[in-house]
């Protein structure tokens, strides 16, 4: 195996009092995509509020390209090439679709995404470009907060519950165009509730239970029966 | 014909009532912070074009290329200095420190300038007026602040609605942890807030210092007039502040024009109208 | 085999030690008059009457979420009544204090329909509205002095008591039960049902307005009876003063920003904080007050610092320490080792 990209290290967070995560180790390698999967409370997004720095851990606790970056604010993660989808799409309501789209590029990094090209991968998002972000349809407000995210170039791109509230035959077409979005050397991490989904795009995968790593391993290895041992703890 | 004469001499007033809130507005709008030394910041800028004024011997009318940027950079070193450790769901500390920082100016500017009232004099320009149709008339530079304040306002919505550092603003207040994903840093994002008001501040205190005697302990008044022109106006509409302010201007100038001890009272009594009738203001956003 | 009973108790050793401790300090209070100086009364009556508007602002902004800056309005209006009663319809002081204190509670009653339309900081601003609209409007009356003010008639004063140390040992006797009535007020007010809803909003309005508590309702009767008390002291405040003008009675700085100072130093939210305040205030004023501007430039600074590094208070950082209450508020559970 190369270097991974993006390494967790003993990975442990807490709010207050309370430890939502225990000793993670997880790796993502270039080009690869990896599944997060678990239940309600297993502790996904609190992996991803910490990798993306909106939680701040000890700096050696999650390294990118082999350099500490648990410490860092999630703005200056954000500029190593780190993007974010958030559970719940968490649009900015003031900001039209094109502006919520602008904003996800002001960091300026170089890249194939820009407004045309994430135009061109969401029809829909161009004619309604200069309508109030809060006007849409869930579907195409996660369109945007995929485009939003897009728009910095990220070299790592985490989606988090992407399908979560959305319509089946939006969560497929979004799942379509998912291989599409994960082009050329653009690594990935998809956080899902539904398993099925989550193997079919993913090479590797997590599961998370109460705050821990429970499995891993390759996408066409693991069984339905150790995936629900390891999901539900049975 | 006094009465008129009252009516259009409170629009004018307005236009600087209008600049004292559109800082207060501005920061409300951002990060939600109401800033209660507001009023004391613009004494201060008042005291700064008079001791700029005095050491350079210039126009206090020029001072406002040093007075501006000076609070500007203030606004900023409060903001990421000591501001930004206060925000978060509670709303006393940023109250209770601002109101400490309102003491503080207060006191300071009274231990360097005392207490007697100071006064700017912006040579010919103070004097001369335009004769208008109907006996009226009205001072070029009442007229000339006005127009500022209108400028003012415009690019302040112009800022917060079309530039990118508006977009950064409006972001920054939906959302703050998303915002921090896109790579803006709040702390930073704040401090710029806070840099623009004051900076607004600036114009608004030397714009004072000429119309009217200035001496320390008059900050909380002005701050008084700048919330009630934005709570008239309506939260968060930067025009509807312009207006805010000047209904209140007029309804001073109509009280005064009753009894010389009105004025005051009655600006406060239109604000307790509005707040009684449409206690979101008169023009507020929607959203 | 050992097994616990638990109980619920509010009480601690601290507080009951306090508490004897509180006794014997009150009863040397009463009987000030006949060991201490006419200075050291005036000044320990002026101690009283901060406290007890500390208390009544802390109950608001600690413990209602109210912040207000305008208390001030209630301060001026009380004194002013007293005056105003006093003179106009010829009541004895003694008298007009405790109405002056019911008038004060009954104007608040619409200024609180007005001012509870505004938000949090918000609110604070529009407090300061109403304090100036009182000033200006008192100011308007002319048989009350219009702008320069008035002095209490010398035959109403002599009316009060047949000597001078007489009348000196009421007013302070007058000054010291008001601290202790507000201090009482408060206690039984936080400990009643309505205390604990208080609690619940502080804590968290939205979850306590799904658990059906009234949030409007309760903050207004908070804030209702804090004006009351406040114009009750007011008018011993300008009792003691025997002269009243719009900008002394108004004053945002003698009537709030020096008792927000207190309230922060010695620590919001609490009860003990205030009495901690306040003596730390008094310490700081007879030491500094003679630096006159810079004095006051202390106290800003001292509080933004407090408020920074410290938001609790010097009795918030005792009690995270040592976990001592002497007003028994909270409740504890108890464990009690029997055998059985």
């Amino acid at each position: 195996m190369p270097e991974a990209l993006l390494s967790t290290h003993g990975l442990n967070a807490h709010y207050g009092d309370f430890q939502a995560l225990f000793g993670v180790d997880i790796n993502i390698h270039a080009g690869e995509v990896i599944a997060i999967i678990g239940a309600n409370g297993a502790g996904k997004t609190t992996l991803m509020r910490s990798i993306t720095g909106l939680l701040a851990n000890r700096p050696d606790m999650v390294t990118y390209r082999n350099t500490p970056i648990g410490a860092l604010r999630a703005d200056q993660v954000a500029r190593t090439g780190i993007a974010m989808v958030p559970e719940g799409r968490q649009l900015f309501q003031s900001l039209s679709v094109e502006e919520n789209l602008i904003i996800g590029g002001q960091i300026g990094r170089k890249g194939p995404w820009e407004l045309e090209n994430v135009f061109r991968l969401f029809p829909i998002l161009k004619e309604r470009r200069a309508v109030p972000s809060t006007a849409l349809s869930g579907g195409q407000q996660q369109m945007v907060a995929i485009g939003r995210a897009l728009m910095s170039n990220p070299e790592l791109i985490l989606f988090d519950e992407i399908s979560l509230g959305l319509a089946p035959i939006i969560i497929k077409s979004i799942y379509e165009v998912l291989p599409d979005i994960i082009g050329e050397g653009m690594s990935a991490v998809i956080v899902e509730q539904d398993i099925a989904k989550a193997l079919s795009v993913a090479d590797r995968v997590y599961c998370m239970q109460e705050g821990r790593i429970s499995l891993e391993g390759r996408s066409d290895e693991l069984t339905r029966e150790q995936i629900s041992a390891a999901y539900f703890g049975v | 014909m006094e009465w008129i004469n009252a009516i259009v001499q409170g629009v004018l007033l307005g236009g600087l009532y209008a600049l004292f809130a559109a800082g207060l507005s501005l920061i409300f709008g951002v990060m939600r912070l109401v800033n209660i030394a507001h009023g004391d910041f613009i004494v201060l800028a008042a005291f700064l074009a008079l001791s700029t004024t005095t050491a350079l011997g210039v126009n206090p009318l020029l001072t406002l290329v040093i007075v501006v940027p000076v609070m500007a950079v203030i606004g900023y070193v409060l903001q990421r200095g000591v501001l930004n450790q206060t925000l978060g769901d509670d709303i006393l500390p940023p109250l209770l420190v601002t109101f400490g920082l309102s003491v503080i100016i207060q006191n300071g500017l009274l231990e360097i300038y005392s207490a007697d009232p100071q006064k700017m004099n912006a040579g010919a320009i103070e004097t001369a007026s335009l004769a208008l149709p109907g006996n009226l008339n009205v001072g070029v530079l009442p007229l000339v602040m006005f127009g500022v304040s209108v400028a003012v306002i415009a690019g302040l919505q112009w800022v917060f609605y079309r530039s990118a550092l508006g977009r950064a603003f409006r972001a920054v207040s939906d959302k703050q942890d998303i915002a921090q994903l896109m790579g803006l840093n709040k702390a930073h994002v704040f401090g710029l807030a806070m840099a623009l008001s004051l900076a607004v501040v600036g114009i608004a205190g030397v714009f004072l210092g000429i119309r009217t005697s200035f001496d320390p302990s008059i900050g909380p008044g002005r701050l008084i007039f700048g919330f009630e022109a934005v709570i008239i106006g309506g939260l968060g509409n930067l025009w509807g502040t312009m207006i805010g302010g000047i209904i209140l201007g007029v309804s001073q100038n109509i009280g005064a024009q009753i009894n010389p001890g009105w004025q005051l009272l009655a600006g406060h009594i239109a604000f307790l109208i509005v707040l009684a009738v449409k206690p979101r203001g008169l023009f507020p956003r929607i959203d | 085999m050992t097994s616990a009973n638990y109980t619920i108790s509010r009480s601690s050793p601290a507080s009951r030690f306090a508490a004897g401790v509180g006794i014997l300090v009150l009863a040397a209070l009463i009987a000030a008059p006949w060991w201490a100086g006419r200075a050291d009364m005036r000044l320990l009556s002026e101690i009283f009457l901060y406290l007890s508007l500390a208390c009544l602002w802390n109950l608001l902004a600690g413990y209602a979420g109210l912040v207000s800056v305008g208390q001030q309005a209630f301060v001026g209006f009380g004194g002013y009544m007293l005056f105003a009663l006093a003179m106009f319809a010829g009541l004895s002081p003694l008298v007009a204090i405790p109405i002056a204190g019911l008038l004060g509670a009954l104007v608040a009653i619409p200024v609180a329909v007005l001012i509870f339309r505004l938000r949090g900081a918000y609110f604070a601003i529009g407090t300061w509205v109403i304090a100036e609209v009182f000033r200006l409007s008192f100011a308007q009356v002319s048989a009350l002095g219009g702008g320069s003010g008035t002095s209490l008639p010398v035959a109403i004063v002599r009316s009060m008591a047949s000597s001078r140390s007489m009348r000196e040992a009421t007013t302070y006797w007058l000054a010291l039960g008001m601290a202790a009535i507000v201090i009482a007020v408060i206690y039984l007010l936080l400990r009643s049902r309505n205390g604990l809803a208080l609690t619940a909003i502080r804590d968290s309005e939205v979850a306590s307005n799904s658990f059906g508590i009234d949030i409007w309702r309760h903050k207004f009767f908070v804030y209702v009876i804090a004006a009351g008390l406040t114009a009750s002291t007011g008018a011993l405040i300008f009792l003691q003063k025997l002269r009243i003008s719009p900008d002394a009675a108004f004053s945002v700085n003698d009537w709030t920003a020096f008792v927000i100072f207190i309230v922060v130093i010695g620590g919001i939210g609490t009860l003990e904080g205030p009495i901690i305040g306040v003596i730390v205030f008094f310490l700081l004023r007879e030491t500094l007050a003679d630096l006159g501007t810079t004095y006051l430039l202390i106290l800003g600074l001292v509080a933004i610092v407090v408020m920074l590094k410290a938001p609790r208070g010097i009795w918030g950082f005792v009690k995270d320490r040592t976990g001592i209450e002497l007003f028994p508020l909270s409740r504890r559970v108890v464990e009690e080792k029997s055998d059985s």
